[in-house]
């Protein structure tokens, strides 16, 4: 039930603020004497509030062999506590009335709970109890070891996309961590440790390596004196200090074809691209997230009317940029070719839709019609607090911080044509380029 | 030491959970439209969801039917291409999803309430659902685009099962037929056929129109009026036939090369206005529905470290929906997850839950009742199907004193009135085993 929160890719990029000054989340941040930070988001339109607590530990600190670590302790953080045993944990929050679970990522690890609002402190309480006091017993790892294989199993082997997405993220990351697969490798699963999770849970779910996130019903100070009651109290502890990985930005052209039991035939194309958190030019990561938002923000975007309708040479494409990570991303495409078409013929039309637009830019009808669009999704986002704590968790664990929420609209209505063309000059180039294609063999059955 | 923190919270809280539910306004339309509207000033957005009583169990015998209609729906309209229409939406911010299931198919129009941004959003949306041209050549792609996502459901083990599962259990009841259709249904379909689907189905008197957001009632009305004006006019679709019950056990595999064996066990169990619902929702939240909780989840995830996943659901519909257990797990354990789910399903049918386990699933209820509330998203869904299914305006009011109202005998009853453990369908699909696993 832990939803593993694979691919950040996929997560509809990114952060958008408010479009006018009415709307601005008023959000507030605290930090706690042992190093934790708490931020608030007020939204007092329903009687409910979400607490998560993000650490800034995911499959991207992996050191090879290790793979999957985070993700099967985020499993093990169910297994309970000298106070809470067992799964006191999932039944208190049940019988609250609450829902709860938790994601693994590249960058962080992440636990939440949504729950009436005057519930929170019990949230909170069981949230810093299994911070400091989790019981890693060898007999619940051996089982639930099992259930992540399980779980790799269902979403990854049994998925051929996703299996040669897998694949395909070694080459299309050849250094840097991002290519570790966020459920771990199978061999790495089977020689994972309990040892080796106490480690890791002593290393990385210190206070200060900490961000409690909470948003909804609540007022800001009253939040900080329960996180100070809850939290407060654990000793601080320092962090180790990761080196920021190595990663090759332009590792030149690279191609992986893949065949395996499937029915259908598909493309992606990956460019390394920076992030927010990685971009020399701080305007780059908001063109390329209007770039993505012209190529593939809707039926009138250019993927969906020039390759499934015009050329009906794709039944579906997509574009995708995250512009929320640790380290340098990708700006991505995936398509299937259209009936009777090939991977190549759709391999070399998506890469002239490159060219085009890199030689000829963008209209400032398509310009406004994507800017637009993203300015409008960020106010529907406000429509869920879930997701807004979670844009705050992901902008605090990518080390870019919550802030930059705020700046959102304002940079992305600054974004010129010219900047959209220089980034896709700039980053969608063959040596940054790599070009995976799933080739369906079938498969023996039964 | 839990027992105190508890204790102090849990009464306090279900007198002020009523709040949280917003009042609802509804009207029926001359056309025979049914509109249903909360106004909501917290955004200033709006969200409108048509459904028309037009899913998959009106294909007839051209399984894909519904759902390549409505696929259609924005692909040329009033002789605007695909691109003039979505680029109107998308050049106002407005975001428009259509989808189709076994009894609706739906159109969900999210628009910012500017004026001019509205105006141009319902003004098109109006276009879409009144002016379809179905081109001839947007009709050839949809349908071959179909094709392919067919290919998608013949490399998912979780697909095949579901299409298998669905047809063991319904026949040849329209609900036996998948809503994405075969290759061989596809392939007679016609865009005649597509035309006259659209004319009977999507008509005024077969709509439900919900409206959530920042406009008062008059905007309301005027819209509901403006877009089910557009609509062909005509009455709503006759009654789905009633369910036959198989009336014995069944048990299939479908062969398929997985590393796991996906297992579906289950049958056709209630009706959307069942009076059982209540009690059966309480039921299956113990059972299976509560998440890590429930007793299927925690037996074959915490217990043996079985499967990641393990559930109970069920979906109640115009006509009985199913109730499926479901799970997937090694295939060499594929016997045994089998037994451990007859087993708890067999215990929990007789016996019933505990006191201890209503209490806790009635608590997580109610005590999670505002959580379905708290978005103007969240809101348009209930008053669609409160409309599409003609539930009680105050189904929303009444919903917590009626899981409170639940008692132990009632689950129990409920549950042996729709479930006859004789006569379950069971689907694994996964590789044939040589010889059963011991």
């Amino acid at each position: 039930m832990h939803r593993l929160l694979f691919i950040v890719l996929v997560l509809l990029a990114l952060p958008l603020t408010a479009a006018s000054a009415a709307e601005r989340p008023q959000i507030q941040e605290f930090m706690l004497k042992n190093g934790m930070k708490v931020v608030v988001r007020p939204d007092h339109r329903a009687p409910v509030v979400v607490s998560m607590v993000w650490y800034r530990i995911g499959s991207s600190y992996e050191e090879p062999g290790l793979t999957g670590i985070s993700h099967v302790l985020e499993h093990m953080m169910f297994k309970g506590t000298t106070r809470y045993p067992g799964g006191e944990f999932s039944r208190i929050i049940a019988e609250q009335g609450g829902r709860e679970n938790a994601f693994t990522g590249r960058d962080f690890t992440a636990y939440f709970q949504q729950l009436a609002a005057d519930r929170l402190p019990i949230a909170l309480e069981l949230e810093a109890d299994r911070m400091r006091n989790l019981r890693l017993r060898e007999e619940d790892f051996r089982s639930e070891v099992q259930v992540v294989m399980e779980e790799r199993r269902l979403r990854t082997e049994d998925n051929p996309i996703a299996l040669a997405l897998e694949h395909f993220n070694t080459i299309a990351y050849p250094l840097s961590p991002y290519r570790n697969p966020i459920v771990g490798w199978m061999e790495d699963l089977e020689a994972l440790t309990v040892a080796d999770l106490q480690r890791w849970y002593q290393r990385w779910y210190t206070p200060s390596n900490a961000i409690l996130v909470v948003a909804g019903d609540v007022e800001p100070q009253e939040v900080l004196r329960l996180a100070e009651r809850h939290f407060g109290r654990i000793p601080a502890r320092a962090t180790p200090k990761q080196r920021k990985p190595v990663t090759l930005t332009s590792p030149g052209s690279r191609r992986l074809e893949l065949s395996l039991p499937a029915e259908l035939p598909y493309l992606a194309i990956s460019f390394q691209a920076p992030s927010i958190a990685t971009a020399s030019e701080d305007w780059e990561p908001y063109a390329l997230t209007v770039l993505a938002g012209i190529l593939d923000g809707g039926e009138s975007a250019r993927l969906p009317s020039e390759l499934v309708r015009g050329q009906e040479i794709a039944a579906g494409v997509s574009a995708s940029y995250s512009a929320v990570a640790r380290l340098d991303g990708q700006f991505s495409f995936g398509a299937y070719p259209a009936r009777g078409r090939s991977l190549h013929e759709l391999e070399a039309a998506l890469l002239e839709q490159i060219a085009r637009l890199q030689e000829e830019g963008v209209s400032t009808d398509e310009l406004e019609r994507a800017k637009n669009q993203m300015i409008a999704d960020h106010l529907y986002q406000l429509d869920s607090i879930f997701y807004q704590a979670m844009q705050i968790g992901l902008l605090e664990t990518a080390g870019i911080g919550w802030q930059k929420l705020l700046e959102f609209e304002e940079r992305i209505r600054a974004v010129t044509a010219e900047q959209v063309q220089t980034v896709a000059r700039r980053y969608l180039t063959e040596p940054r380029r790599a070009i995976l294609h799933l080739n369906p063999i079938s498969g023996e059955q039964g | 030491m839990r027992h105190r923190l508890l204790s102090f919270f849990l009464f306090a809280l279900l007198p002020g959970l009523a709040l949280a539910v917003p009042p609802i306004q509804h009207w029926t339309l001359d056309n025979g439209a049914r509109a249903y509207f909360v106004e909501s000033h917290n955004l200033p957005i709006v969200d409108i969801r048509l459904t028309f009583d037009a899913g998959g169990a009106r294909d007839g015998t051209l399984a894909g039917l519904a759902r390549l209609t409505n696929a259609l729906l924005d692909q040329g309209n009033g002789g605007q291409d695909a691109g003039e229409v979505a680029f109107r939406l998308e050049s106002v911010g407005a975001r428009l999803s259509g989808g189709s299931e076994r009894d609706m198919a739906w159109l969900h129009l999210r628009s910012l309430t500017e004026p001019q941004a509205l105006e141009q959003a319902v003004d098109t949306l109006a276009l879409i659902v009144g002016k379809p041209d179905f081109p001839p050549a947007a009709f050839e792609r949809e349908r071959s685009r179909m094709l392919v996502g067919l290919q998608a459901v013949h490399q998912s083990p979780d697909e095949l099962g579901n299409r298998a599962f669905y047809r063991a259990l319904y026949g040849n009841h329209p609900y036996g037929s998948p809503p994405d259709g075969t290759e061989e249904s596809l392939a007679r379909i016609e865009r005649q056929h597509v035309i006259d689907f659209y004319n009977r189905y999507y008509s005024s008197g077969n709509v439900v129109i919900a409206i959530v957001g920042a406009i008062d009632r008059a905007q309301a009305e005027a819209l509901a009026e403006r877009i089910s004006g557009a609509l062909p006019q005509g009455p709503a679709a006759p009654p789905l036939p009633p369910v036959t019950p198989r009336g014995e056990r069944h048990e299939e595999q479908v062969p398929f090369n997985s590393a796991q064996t996906h297992i579906l066990i289950g049958q056709p169990a209630l009706k959307r206005d069942d009076e059982d619902i209540f009690a059966f929702m309480v039921g299956n939240h113990v059972l299976g529905g509560g998440g890590l909780v429930s007793l299927l989840t925690s037996t074959m995830r915490d217990k043996h470290g079985l499967s990641y996943s393990t559930s109970s659901h069920f979906v109640p519909s115009a006509q009985p929906g199913p109730f499926v257990i479901s799970t997937q797990v090694r295939n060499d354990s594929a016997d045994r997850a089998i037994e451990v789910l007859r087993e708890v399903f067999l215990d929990f049918l007789h016996n019933g839950p505990t006191p201890r386990q209503l209490e806790l699933a009635k608590r997580n209820i109610t005590g999670g009742f505002p959580l379905n509330l708290n978005s103007n998203r969240k809101i348009v869904g209930y008053l669609s199907s409160i409309g599409f299914y003609r539930l009680p305006l105050d189904y929303l009011d009444t919903y917590l004193e009626r899981i409170e109202a639940v008692t132990a005998e009632d689950v129990r009853r409920a549950f042996q009135r729709h479930i006859d453990p004789d006569t379950l369908v069971i689907v694994r699909v996964g590789p044939q085993q040589e010889a059963p696993a011991q």
